[in-house]
């Protein structure tokens, strides 16, 4: 914008005056564009809202043949109601459980493989790179098939480990953090070499501290991940004990034929969960989008 | 490249990711490829010492399945619905936002703002707001409550519809999952256009502003094919995403994969049918998991070729 209306005051130099008809044309354009996005903005917006204040209303007026767009009385008891009816309280601690090991976990494994991939000189290593990058490719559907097989095998079912340990690996992260290292000038790991100073002291002192934005858009992702994850605990860990917070959440409002859910206090638990993720929009978000800008993935 | 006296110390760093993933992604596409032409192979079967003949007898089975034939449709349905429209909104989207200043930063939050959430989750959410209490199906339907998308429709004097109560209709059901992937779809789209476009070298557009070139040329002729790599990218994530669709429907209908009191699961999809036979009938599995990478493949190839026509890079 600024650089069009410079080129507006260059231009007016030259080039003969906007009359006032195409001035009037512009202006109802711009009001177009606003509109448009401002409608955009409330649709998507709405089911949010939708989700608030339904969350607050007694079942009562959440019937009402003519809705409220406001509760007339606010109702918080409903979200103490969610919290001991989908059994939020284990759900959160077992989903924080998996979400840190995991990721702390995931976090050494990247960080170890990116330096090896971005530092190191060994044979094959770009073959080694290619063979992971083909990996991306494949559906996750077809590595559920054995790895399903592979857990009971081991005895995993029902337990942390197997929510934890198959995912720890993501060539993704691998990829995105070798191209950080790989900015980090080599000088500085060639000096670090002639102190004397250890590969992991250097990747502790150096290579971590610069490529920190990144870690935590690795962090964030792989949280959210754990936080979403609903097919893979859906199928190998389907006992109370080892819910996860999304497998919970559907479980506990199943939608009988005739029956009724009580609503409100479905929407409050659906707010109660999407709570952390709204936070970590509201404080981190730049941290997301630079990561989900370079994949195509979700969590 | 530095030149270490020990290449096994990068072998050293490198082997936990490496165990895990012969374990977890090498070992399962051998082993899935295998499956897949063991006609009928069952891990519970196979553990008694069952031996299982090579043949094509899984992928007959799974294409003749009508089961399968739902999934297959649902799965395509969705995807020539969801993604052209959601590119398309999208690019609108991020064309307004990149031509406007003020109030750009706070919109464009607001659009990324569903990025951010659980799909099962807010698909309850839609659910809620499609939702009907009181019974439709009846002779003598009894409503409460015509849920707030009906109340919206019924405001502008139009009649209420049974979107995903029992007995609603297969159309009906497509919509609602139609209407909630595209809004699930929406942000990252928006980012990576609106990304694109403003890296876009704005000379371009100084030129035509000196021709006085109309708007629409200028969107046709100059924006959309500079965009046109972005557009192809989110074209073919799109399309990979919505042939693994799942866990939107998951959202809205649950585990029954349709409405309340619906045979089957008339709303599967291709990985919702693999997951149903994962713990019994892992041949069959398998096989449905090789036609569902077979096709994606297929999509992105010929995605990749036309935007390689197509696109000015």
């Amino acid at each position: 914008m600024s650089d069009i209306a410079k080129s507006q005051v260059m231009h007016a130099k030259d080039i003969k005056q906007l009359s006032t008809q195409q001035t009037v044309a512009k202006i109802l354009a711009k009001i177009a564009v606003y509109a448009f996005l401002g409608v955009m903005a409330l649709i998507v917006l709405f089911p949010f809202y939708w989700m608030l204040i339904s969350s607050v209303k007694s079942l009562d007026e959440y019937i009402l043949a003519v809705p409220t767009f406001f509760p007339q009385e606010f109702h918080f008891e409903n979200y103490i109601d969610a919290f001991t009816t989908a059994n939020l309280g284990t759900l959160f601690l077992n989903t924080v459980y998996v979400g840190v090991v995991s990721t702390a976990l995931s976090l050494v494994i990247t960080v170890l493989s990116a330096f090896a991939f971005a530092r190191l000189e060994f044979k094959g290593k770009n073959a080694l790179f290619a063979a992971l990058l083909a990996t991306m490719m494949i559906p996750g559907e077809l590595f559920t098939i054995t790895n399903y097989i592979t857990v009971s095998k081991l005895g995993w079912l029902n337990t942390f480990e197997v929510l934890i340990i198959p995912f720890l690996v993501s060539v993704f992260y691998i990829y995105l953090l070798k191209q950080n290292f790989m900015q980090i000038p080599n000088e500085l790991y060639l000096a670090a070499k002639v102190d004397g100073t250890s590969d992991i002291k250097y990747l502790w002192k150096v290579m971590i501290p610069l490529a920190l934005p990144t870690l935590i858009s690795i962090t964030i992702l792989k949280m959210m991940g754990s936080w979403n994850s609903y097919m893979w605990p859906n199928l190998v860990a389907d006992d109370a004990a080892h819910h996860l917070v999304t497998n919970g959440l559907r479980g506990a409002f199943v939608v009988e034929e005739g029956g009724m859910v009580n609503f409100p206090v479905q929407m409050a638990a659906v707010a109660i969960v999407s709570f952390p993720l709204f936070m970590v929009f509201l404080f981190l978000r730049k941290y997301i989008m630079k990561g989900v800008s370079r994949s195509g993935i979700k969590g | 490249m530095v030149n270490t006296k020990h290449p096994w110390k990068a072998w050293l760093y490198l082997s936990p990711a490496i165990v895990l993933l012969l374990i977890f992604t090498l070992w399962p596409i051998i082993n899935t490829v295998v499956m897949a032409f063991q006609e009928g192979y069952s891990i519970q079967q196979a553990s008694k010492g069952k031996e299982f003949e090579f043949g094509l007898d899984n992928f007959a089975y799974v294409i003749e399945y009508r089961g399968f034939l739902t999934c297959l449709k649902n799965t395509i349905l969705l995807c020539v619905l969801t993604v052209p429209i959601s590119t398309m909104l999208a690019l609108l989207i991020a064309v307004c936002l990149n031509s406007i200043k003020p109030l750009q930063k706070f919109l464009q939050t607001i659009f990324f703002l569903p990025y951010v959430t659980n799909s099962i989750a807010i698909g309850m959410v839609f659910a809620a707001m499609f939702n009907v209490v009181g019974t439709v199906s009846a002779k003598e339907p009894i409503i409460q409550t015509w849920g707030i998308i009906n109340n919206i429709i019924m405001f502008f004097g139009g009649e209420p519809v049974n979107w995903i109560n029992a007995g609603s209709e297969y159309w009906a059901n497509i919509f609602v999952l139609t209407v909630y992937i595209v809004w699930n779809a929406l942000p990252f789209k928006i980012l990576v256009l609106l990304g694109g476009l403003q890296s876009v070298n704005k000379q371009y557009y100084d030129a035509a502003k000196i021709d006085s070139t109309p708007k629409w040329r200028v969107f046709t002729k100059i924006t959309v094919p500079l965009l046109s790599p972005m557009i192809a990218y989110v074209v073919i994530t799109g399309f990979i995403g919505g042939f693994k669709e799942y866990s939107s429907i998951v959202g809205i209908f649950g585990e029954k994969m349709g409405p309340p009191g619906a045979m089957g699961k008339p709303l599967n999809t291709m990985v919702g049918y693999i997951y149903d036979s994962i713990s019994r009938q892992q041949g069959r599995a398998s096989a449905a998991a090789l036609i569902l990478f077979g096709i994606i493949f297929v999509v992105t190839m010929i995605n990749l070729y036309v935007s390689k026509k197509k696109t000015h890079y």
